[in-house]
Parts: C-alpha cells; sequence; structure tokens
C-alpha cells in the first residue's frame, strides 16, 4: 500500500476546513492536534466541554494553573475574549446547535452515520464522558481516524459492531487515506491519496464507496 | 443572618451514613478537597458517614481526594460520566472486585439531570445516549421527527463545593474553569456546603459578579490556602 498519511497530516487536513471564526469542540487525544493546524488568517473559538471558550495551547511547564484545564484534564490558556460558563451551559451550547464543528476520535464509523467511539466491549471500566452529547447538535460532526485498525481490518463499516457513541451522527471522515462525506447512508469519496487507486482505497474500507465525477488529491504537507 | 462555620469538621458534620453526596469539581478543577478530606478524618474516627453515593464527573485519581474515600470504604456507589483518570486504581480495584456500584451518565446529561433537580423539573428530554446501551430501558419519544431520551432529575443530600469568594449569606464566586459542576449542585442538594478562599461581608462581592447566589448556600467554611488535586498528585500525596 501506498505512503499513508500520519496522525498530524490527518489533523492538519481536518483544519483546512474549519472556518475563520467557527466555534469547534475538539474530542481529547488525538483530535487536540488540530488546534495546532489551522491555517493562517482563519482563527477557530475552541470549547471545551468543562465551561470555556476561546483557550488556547498549554502553557509552558511549571506555568500550569491547574484550574485552568480542558476537558482532558490538560492545562491550558486564554486568549482574549475568553468566557467561563458551568456545565450546563456548556452542554446547551453543544445539544443546542451552537457549535459549528465537532472533530472526534474514532474505533469505527458506518456508512448510515453512527459512530462506535466510546467502549470496545464489556471488560475493564466503562467510561463515556462527552462523546454521546457531543455527537448531537454540533453543524458538522467530523471524525479523524486511521482508515484501518492495527490489525490492518477497516475502520470504515457498514455497520458498527462495537457498541454505538450515537446514531446517524457523523457527517464527515478524515482518514489515513481519504476524505469522505457521508451521505444517503453512504460513504462518497471526496480525495483520496493520489498514489492509491480507487480498488486499493476500497479493498480496505468496509462499505462500498460512491464514487463521484471528481475525486482530489489527497495531500498534506510534511509535518 | 451568618452562613459561616468555624472549622471543616463542624461543616462535615450533618452527613451521615448512606447520603447522596455531590461532589464539585472536574478533575482537580474545583474539587474541594479540604471537605473531603475532613469527611474522611471523621470516617477513620468514627465509621461515619460509610455506603455514600457519591456524584461526580469522574470517580478520583491518585490517593486522594474522591480516590481516598473509596480506598477508605466509604463509598458505595459512584455516578460519574468518565470513572477514568491519570491513576484511577482506586476506583477500578474496588469495581472490577464488585465492591462499588456504577451509575454511567453521559457528561451533558449528568448535568443537564443535577441542573433539573435544582430547578424543579422531574424529566426532560434529550438527544444524548439515543439508540445506545445506555438508554436502555428509558423511555424514548418523538419531537419534530428526531428521537429523544427521557432524563430524571437527580437530587442529593448534600454536596460540598469549593468557591473562590463567599460572603456570609452564601453568594459565591468561583475562580476560573473550577465552577463547573458546582453552580448546578449547589441548587440540587437539600443541604450546601462550601468551602471559600475568603469569606468576606455581604456588599463586597459586586452583585453582577456573584455566580451562585446564596439561596442555594446553607454554609461555608474559610480554606484560605486550598490545595489542588492536581499539584498533590504531582507531590505524590496520599491521604488513604
Amino acid at each position: 500500500m501506498s505512503q499513508k498519511l500520519s496522525n498530524a497530516q490527518i489533523a492538519w487536513r481536518a483544519a483546512q476546513d474549519i472556518e475563520d471564526g467557527a466555534y469547534v469542540n475538539l474530542g481529547i487525544g488525538f483530535p487536540e492536534m488540530v488546534a495546532k493546524f489551522q491555517p493562517p488568517g482563519k482563527q477557530a473559538i475552541f470549547h471545551t466541554e468543562n465551561g470555556v471558550l476561546n483557550f488556547s495551547e498549554a502553557p509552558a511547564a511549571g506555568e500550569e494553573d491547574w484550574d485552568l484545564i480542558n476537558a482532558g484534564k490538560k492545562a491550558i490558556t486564554l486568549r482574549p475574549g475568553a468566557a467561563f460558563f458551568h456545565h450546563a451551559d456548556s452542554f446547551g451550547m453543544v445539544r443546542g446547535g451552537h457549535l459549528d464543528v465537532a472533530i472526534l476520535g474514532t474505533y469505527e464509523v458506518a456508512e448510515n452515520g453512527d459512530l462506535a467511539n466510546w467502549s470496545t466491549g464489556p471488560k475493564g471500566v466503562p467510561a463515556v464522558g462527552g462523546a454521546m452529547d457531543l455527537v448531537h447538535g454540533a453543524k458538522r460532526v467530523a471524525v479523524i481516524t486511521d482508515h484501518v485498525t492495527k490489525d490492518g481490518k477497516p475502520k470504515l463499516v457498514k455497520r458498527c459492531s462495537l457498541p454505538l457513541t450515537g446514531v446517524g451522527c457523523v457527517t464527515r471522515v478524515y482518514t489515513s487515506l481519504a476524505v469522505l462525506d457521508i451521505e444517503d447512508e453512504r460513504f462518497v469519496l471526496r480525495e483520496k491519496l493520489p498514489s492509491m487507486s480507487v480498488e486499493e482505497l476500497q479493498a480496505v474500507t468496509g462499505a462500498e464507496l460512491v464514487l463521484p465525477d471528481q475525486i482530489g488529491d489527497l495531500v498534506a504537507p510534511e509535518l | 443572618m451568618d452562613k459561616t462555620v468555624p472549622n471543616l469538621a463542624t461543616a462535615v458534620a450533618g452527613i451521615e451514613d448512606g447520603m447522596v453526596v455531590m461532589v464539585g469539581g472536574f478533575g482537580g478543577s474545583g474539587a474541594p478537597i479540604e471537605l473531603i478530606h475532613a469527611l474522611i478524618d471523621r470516617f477513620k474516627a468514627t465509621g461515619s458517614p460509610k455506603n455514600l453515593t457519591i456524584v461526580n464527573n469522574n470517580a478520583g485519581n491518585g490517593r486522594i481526594g474522591i480516590a481516598a474515600m473509596i480506598d477508605a470504604g466509604m463509598v458505595a456507589k459512584m455516578i460519574c460520566s468518565f470513572p477514568r483518570s491519570a491513576d484511577p486504581r482506586a476506583f477500578t480495584e474496588k469495581y472490577l472486585a464488585g465492591e462499588i456500584g456504577l451509575e454511567l451518565v453521559p457528561q451533558g446529561t449528568l448535568a443537564e439531570r443535577i441542573r433539573a433537580a435544582g430547578a424543579g423539573i422531574p424529566a426532560f428530554y434529550t438527544p444524548a445516549s439515543y439508540g445506545t446501551d445506555v438508554a436502555k430501558g428509558k423511555p424514548v419519544a418523538e419531537f419534530d421527527g428526531k428521537h429523544y431520551v427521557q432524563e430524571r432529575w437527580l437530587k442529593a443530600d448534600v454536596a460540598i463545593l469549593k468557591a473562590e469568594l463567599a460572603d456570609t449569606l452564601g453568594n459565591l464566586t468561583y475562580r476560573k474553569a473550577a465552577r463547573n459542576f458546582s453552580p448546578l449542585m449547589a441548587a440540587a442538594a437539600a443541604k450546601t456546603i462550601v468551602q471559600a478562599t475568603r469569606i468576606v461581608q455581604p456588599g463586597e462581592i459586586d452583585p453582577e459578579h456573584v455566580v451562585t447566589p446564596g439561596i442555594f448556600v446553607d454554609a461555608i467554611v474559610e480554606v484560605s490556602d486550598p490545595k489542588q488535586e492536581e499539584a498533590l498528585m504531582r507531590e505524590g500525596v496520599a491521604y488513604s
């Protein structure tokens, strides 16, 4: 298979679609990386579940204020024009349709827009956090993910086999190999690695790809 | 009227076996460590309070705060959204051994259930969790073509919270992102106990700046140099 995008490059690609002034929630972990790759001249306003709008990157080591953290419990800093609010207002912003974009990681995403990103099964301690709320209400719910699992199995599937986070909620998927929209319960291919054929991509995708006339090249800078 | 109490032990004296206790904070931000540790001190001295149900976003970290309560054996059940942390041993060990209960609630639903209790709304509908395992057994309804899950209010016997400023009437401000669940919990509990970094006279907090009005607050104790959970973690402190 051709060279795939790194996680940083997937995050970079997702960042290119965030409009100037958009209100954005980034899931904890890998999605947090998206904030680093905002294009020049486009400044999103980031929301975190625990009640902060307009925060920025971590402070220098030793400069942390542990009353000022994000949903991943990491220390953050504020931009001019930041705001604090309580948890019910914070999730009102989420469910009330006030966020423009939510970007989440995933275990599986299905062609009908179902997302499974909170549990890999009954073992261990279950934990859901804000994921089940975040997938409802944002105008766009995007997923960033490797195209396949560590074992090489498709993460883009016809129907999720793992416990669902939300039903019919995902609108766009950025992977290490392609960019896809979910429309009418199908994966519509928008971009793919130029070095990869449609057949090669289909072979590592667990649901049938819809092929529009125009399929762009997925190209990211070295990061 | 003066809601000030003289010390931490007095502040937590009315918390009894089997109560539902809301604990403010999200991770270490806003966690009322001194009130929690005062409760642990009482348990160690008297064997009470025990069989508590604790409501918090998380289920403790390391060997301090809520984790130390769990370690001490005071907690029968957690109601939370994310019982994981940098060091979740205390909860994980007891959970896997079947020694502690867990009610897992999506974070926004948890916040809204607490808000609803404080506002006198017995139930509401939310899109969160529709079609998932978490919604099993809950009533579902369709509004304007979309499905929603019915959730019930979540009340408590007591809330223990951390504020930045309190006046003697119980009006509160919070520090940075430390308010998180606390303004909701203050209204949802039958009795709300607050540790404040500084207690001031009525009029010293600008009414424009009050976040939690004093009507929701019953007792205030001054803890002038509150410890931060994350800082204690990094110092390797254990309270259990």
